[in-house]
């Protein structure tokens, strides 16, 4: 599998998430986990580009596909994804835990739609848990987003 | 000196890294670490006949299994955090059960293995008889003391105390009109996204003890573990990195895996680490549970309160060692915005079966708000008059301040509201919330409250000049995204004359800081501030002292502005504080450009040695500041909802929060902290709760059905603010973390009430709920 | 929650996926995983063998069939979302299919899973119980197709044999008019009821063992529904003619 753009060998225990194996394998720690079970969004990562759970899969079943963390997203040195740089003008994040899964959601729901609505907002982060934020930062970092984005 | 940075909208000097997912949580910590897992009790209450853990020790990959049996401290019992008087029958849990376990989730076994999924493989092979009690779930079971949680506790009551105002008796008597009522508030579970984590390493050569723990007080794991471990100290470092949420339970210690956890870490030579999953995460960690009030209110036909007498029961779970810290703080925030003449308020802190419970965002005072906001609103149905023309005829005055309220606080003082204006909130809020809106099954919700802030005993900071010019500041107490790194930059780039970006800020490292109490009690910014102000003057006197040597001037007229050290008026006669920070060093080996400069300068001579008496060399300080008191906030949180009359569903139509901290260092963190604090009260009131059986068992421990609201589920907030300062502290700042959460019970109760006709005195509420109540069916709340 | 150790495969064939599933003792099939992974990591499903049928190449396809849209077993309900297929011919199947969770499981999650799932809250298998569709079962042995009446049997159980991989679920023309309104706690959550129309036929879901057809003019005759956390019996009952009157109130 390709993660970040580098190639790197499955685990050998088929049990391993590939949460865990992104985090504890690669050394990848920005891909965070919350629940275990698909509901927090903590987790999301892209697979071939588009935004999945990686708790929900089995770190084999990433074999010849192209993941990507939160840390592919701007490499070291190079500025922040326009995502990225919305959230900090927003203050859409505070502790900082949710914040990867969000980033990646919201960059699989700008690919899906460059200029949401708020409707289409709301829809698109609703499957995010935030505890800190109330969420509605959260919404204008994405509306901003958008803004950089089609610039 | 200006301000430049107070009061300013700063972004967070923290995000680059989090948002590049460079933060550095307690799990991201592996190092070769073994992982581990704790074998928990199913049972609310069961006697313990034996347990035997040799399959699980047979496990390949498993390297410890231990039980209390195998513990130097097994048999010791965790500390009381805070201990009272009235805390006649405080009982507290041990590391491991051996003998009975009192709740579902208590830890019984713990198992060391390579990895998490092979210690999880052993834990099912761990092998427990127990031998089920009957089980006491609610306080209003715990009363009626059929069954005892500790044999030795009579009656379920770990604590009563009982304060009175004035003479209740005699003012109900005689008053006009009076109403009994009857409140029951269920809170839930705070739920940080990130569950809570722990690694410890123990290196021999150094005999040092590192501990990385997602707490909300290092300093007290620290020093915890100093005396468990007979260490000194200054071998033990507890850092809290990175922490996902704290929101109160992550201030609980210890818990069993604070203890066990580098106590393996010694035994095996291996550093070792537990991460709790979010299953566990729901019975292991505390929460914060119900209490039921009975009240009785004496009111004239004004519907001014002449008496007001509450007596409550607290659910304080299987042990209690946060001591009586929650009814306390019920107690005391009662009669809250309001003037009470005569109040009798009396608890009793009840055992039962379930999780322990300790501070949850608001820690006590949604209940004492409902209580009083419900009742001030029953007073106004009672009397036909308009519920805010009740508030206003109730309200303590602006030119009443301090007002001395006659109950005792949560730190042991007396309660007295320092400053504030709360008929101006309520005004505020009144405008912002502008006229209902049209259409059916409409209501307005409403709660005032005050919040106790900026509790002692103290904080302490550190602050210093590199030569550099860049500055270094430190905290006892940890962030779990307060954005304490920018918050404490401003305070100190203010103080300094330097850029925000050029403070940085280390929080919750012993290493860095090993003097403070924690984060908690949104008490933050009042004592982690004020100490970085302190800490911060400190060094601005010494580098005026320094730097007036050198440009011939007296301190008085030297000012810091722009990373200079100038005389005020004549900004060209001026030293760059990097230099001062080498001149502060009389040794002067120095690097770099700075010190190059320096040289240039010769001190003047004075007489003696280089250090005077009491001086230190270094541009460096450390300052303290310990609150005298609580400092009050308040706020008025006012929404207009709408029920849908055939699904119940909820839809908050407009939320407005005007809200009082006095000046903020940074209007965006006030805010969001706000935004937060509201979201978690609109899911504590009409999305969340924490289902227990009959048996103890939790129902309902994931998030598919513990309902956490998402982003649809949380409107968007009218946000404004009014500033009374505290008197009380330099700054004249007061606390907010807690704030959004305290009111939001009772409004979105009476809004409920009024757009669907019927009286609300429980919470939480649900579609489920207000369908049954519409029904007039009387539900069994608790299956 | 850590899943619990199993054999792993991974055929590349449909035919080696069903040889695989006639041979092996206890083997679970993983399609989307949005079901699966969770119980695998609360430990509640302990398979000795999981197969995963992810690796078998040209099975997703979403295609027009006798007048109505055929979805293969690895047809991400995304892609059915998206579809302009699906838009044009069933559109009840996409309104459907975006009440499903959130936009990020439906990116993994499969159509066909959630049919096989036989969850009985979700929403695919009452749309395809009121459109009258069938889904196709392949095993070693043979091949057929299981109109949807048929399929449901009970709490999380289908008609499938232990052998049998659902390969593929036929959804006829949605007619005019068509709607599905549920209720739920938050958004995106199982239903605490849920009703679909598909023309004059109603099929109710979250309110039974598993989704069934109802009378529109009686929508809750024969229904006894269970009580949880967040819906009593009654309020199911509730909930139904709420949401059958707004479906037909067109």
């Amino acid at each position: 599998m390709r993660v970040n753009g580098v190639e790197h060998a499955p685990p050998a225990d088929p049990r391993r998430l590939l949460s865990d194996h992104l985090r504890h394998d690669l050394g990848l720690t920005g891909t965070h986990v919350g629940c275990e079970h698909g509901v927090c969004g903590c987790c999301t990562v892209l697979l071939d580009a588009v935004p999945v759970r990686s708790c929900l899969m089995l770190a084999v079943q990433a074999e010849g596909h192209e993941v990507t963390t939160i840390e592919g997203l701007a490499p070291d040195g190079e500025p922040l994804h326009p995502v990225q740089q919305a959230f900090h003008e927003a203050h859409g994040l505070q502790c900082g835990f949710c914040t990867p899964g969000f980033v990646m959601s919201v960059v699989g729901l700008l690919a899906q739609h460059p200029d949401p609505t708020p409707e289409q907002i709301d829809e698109g982060i609703a499957g995010n848990l935030c505890r800190c934020t109330g969420y509605a930062s959260i919404r204008r970092a994405v509306a901003r987003a958008a803004e950089l984005s089609n610039k | 000196m200006t301000t430049r940075w107070f009061g300013a909208r700063v972004q967070r000097v923290e995000d680059d890294r989090l948002l590049r997912g460079h933060g550095r949580f307690t799990d991201d910590i592996d190092d070769g670490a073994l992982e581990s897992y704790l074998v928990r009790s199913p049972y609310a209450h069961a006697r313990i006949r034996s347990i035997d853990v040799s399959a699980a020790r047979a496990v390949a990959g498993v390297v410890a299994v231990y039980t209390a049996a195998d513990l130097p401290f097994g048999a010791t019992d965790l500390p009381i955090l805070i201990p009272h008087p009235n805390l006649t029958h405080g009982r507290t849990q041990r590391c491991l059960a051996s003998e009975v376990v009192r709740y579902a989730g208590e830890a019984v076994a713990f198992v060391v293995a390579e990895s998490r999924a092979i210690a999880e493989d052993a834990a099912e092979l761990v092998d427990v008889d127990y031998e089920p009690l009957p089980a006491v779930i609610t306080p209003e079971v715990a009363a009626r003391a059929e069954h005892l949680v500790h044999d030795d506790v009579p009656g379920n009551v770990a604590a009563e105390l009982t304060q009175e105002v004035g003479d209740v008796q005699q003012a109900l008597a005689a008053a006009p009109h009076r109403r009994r009522l009857r409140f029951r508030y269920e809170r839930g579970a705070a739920c940080p996204l990130e569950a809570r984590a722990i690694w410890a390493r123990w290196s021999e050569p150094e005999r040092k003890l590192t501990v990385y723990d997602s707490t909300q007080s290092p300093t007290s794991i620290r020093g915890g573990l100093a005396v468990l471990f007979g260490l000194p100290e200054s071998s033990v470092d507890v850092i809290a990195p990175d922490v996902g949420g704290g929101f109160g339970p992550k201030i609980m210690l210890f818990y069993s895996d604070e203890l066990l956890v580098p106590y393996a870490a010694m035994q095996l030579g291996r550093p070792v680490k537990w991460t709790e999953d979010r299953q566990e995460h729901f019975t292991a960690v505390n929460q914060e549970r119900g209490q039921v009030h009975e009240v009785e209110v004496g009111f004239d036909g004004e519907g001014k309160v002449l008496a007001l007498s509450d007596d409550f029961i607290h659910d304080g779970g299987a042990y209690t060692p946060y001591g009586l810290i929650l009814p306390i703080i019920s107690a005391g925030q009662l009669p809250g915005p309001y003037r009470v003449p005569n109040l009798r308020v009396r608890f009793r802190d009840m055992y039962t079966n379930a999780t322990p419970t300790s501070p949850y965002r608001g820690a006590g005072r949604p209940h004492a708000c409902f209580v009083m906001e419900r009742t001030l609103d029953a007073i106004a149905e009672e009397l036909g008059l308009d519920r805010v023309e009740v508030r206003r005829r109730n309200l303590i005055q602006p030119d009443e301040f301090p007002y001395a309220v006659g109950l005792v606080w949560q730190d042991g003082n007396m309660v007295v509201y320092d400053s504030g204006d709360y008929p101006a909130l309520l005004e505020k809020a009144l405008e912002t919330l502008g006229p209902r809106p049209s259409g059916d099954h409409v209501g307005m919700g409403l709660g005032i409250y005050v919040e106790g802030t900026g509790l002692g005993p103290y904080e302490g900071a550190h602050v210093q000049v590199l030569v550099s010019g860049k500055v270094v500041a430190a905290t006892g107490i940890p962030n779990q995204g307060q954005a304490h790194a920018t918050v404490w930059a401003q305070v100190v780039a203010d103080e300094l004359g330097v850029d925000v970006a050029d403070v940085q800020v280390t929080s919750g490292d012993t290493r860095r800081m090993p003097w403070g109490v924690g984060t908690f009690a949104s008490r933050g910014a009042v004592t982690a501030g004020n100490a970085m102000a302190v800490a911060a003057r400190m060094v601005a006197e010494k580098a005026r002292q320094v730097a007036a040597d050198h440009l011939e001037a007296d301190p008085a007229d030297l000012e810091l502005a722009g990373g200079q050290v100038r005389v005020k008026g004549s900004p060209q006669r001026s030293m760059p504080l990097a230099v001062v920070a080498v001149l502060a060093n009389p040794m002067r080996y120095a690097f770099g450009g700075g010190t190059e400069a320096a040289t240039q300068f010769t001190p003047k001579s004075r007489p003696g040695p280089p250090l005077r008496e009491g001086e230190r060399p270094g541009l460096e300080a450390t300052g303290y500041y310990s609150p005298p008191g609580s400092t009050w906030a308040a706020g008025c949180h006012a929404a207009w909802v709408r029920i849908d009359p055939k699904t119940f569903r909820l839809e908050i139509l407009k939320y407005v929060v005007v809200h009082d901290c006095g000046p903020m260092i940074n209007p965006m963190v006030v805010e969001g902290q706000i935004e937060g604090g509201v979201a978690q009260g609109i899911g504590g009131a009409f999305y969340e709760r924490l289902a227990y059986d009959s048996d103890g068992q939790l129902r309902n421990a994931s998030f598919m059905e513990f309902l956490m609201p998402y982003a649809t589920e949380i409107p968007p907030l009218v946000i404004e603010h009014i500033e009374t300062p505290s008197p009380l502290n330099p700054l004249g700042i007061k606390g907010v973390g807690e704030a959004g959460v305290i009111p939001v019970g009772a409004v979105i109760a009476s809004g409920i009430e009024e757009a669907l006709g019927v009286p609300i005195t429980e919470m939480p509420l649900s579609p489920l709920k207000l369908f049954e109540l519409t029904r007039e069916v009387s539900p069994d709340r608790r299956g | 929650m850590k899943p619990p150790p199993f054999e792993y495969h991974a055929p590349t064939t449909v035919d080696d996926a069903c040889s695989l599933l006639g041979s092996l003792e206890d083997a679970k099939v993983l399609a989307g995983g949005q079901s699966l992974m969770p119980l695998l990591n609360f430990r509640l499903a302990r398979p000795a063998h999981i197969v995963d049928i992810n690796r078998i190449s040209g099975f997703d396809r979403i295609y027009e069939r006798d007048g109505g849209v055929a979805v293969q077993a690895l047809a991400r309900q995304a892609a059915v979302e998206d579809s302009e297929l699906v838009a044009r011919v069933c559109p009840l199947l996409r309104d459907a299919v975006r009440l499903v969770a959130h936009r990020v499981i439906r990116n993994r999650g499969t159509v066909c899973g959630s049919i096989a799932h036989a969850d009985p809250a979700s929403e695919l298998p009452a749309v395809l119980l009121a459109l009258g569709g069938s889904v196709v079962a392949r095993s070693a042995r043979a091949e057929r197709t299981i109109p949807a009446d048929e399929l449901f049997a009970g709490v999380f159980e289908t008609a499938l044999a232990a052998d049998e991989l659902l390969v593929e679920a036929w959804f006829p023309r949605s007619p005019s008019p068509s709607a599905i309104h549920e209720e739920s706690r938050r958004h995106g959550d199982f239903a605490l009821a849920g009703v679909v129309r598909a023309g004059e036929r109603l099929a109710l879901f979250g309110v039974a063992p598993t989704a069934v057809l109802a009378d529109p003019s009686d929508p809750t005759q024969g229904i006894q529904p269970s009580g949880d956390l967040e819906a009593s019996p009654e309020f199911r009952l509730h909930l139904v003619r709420a949401l059958t009157a707004r479906a037909f109130a067109a």
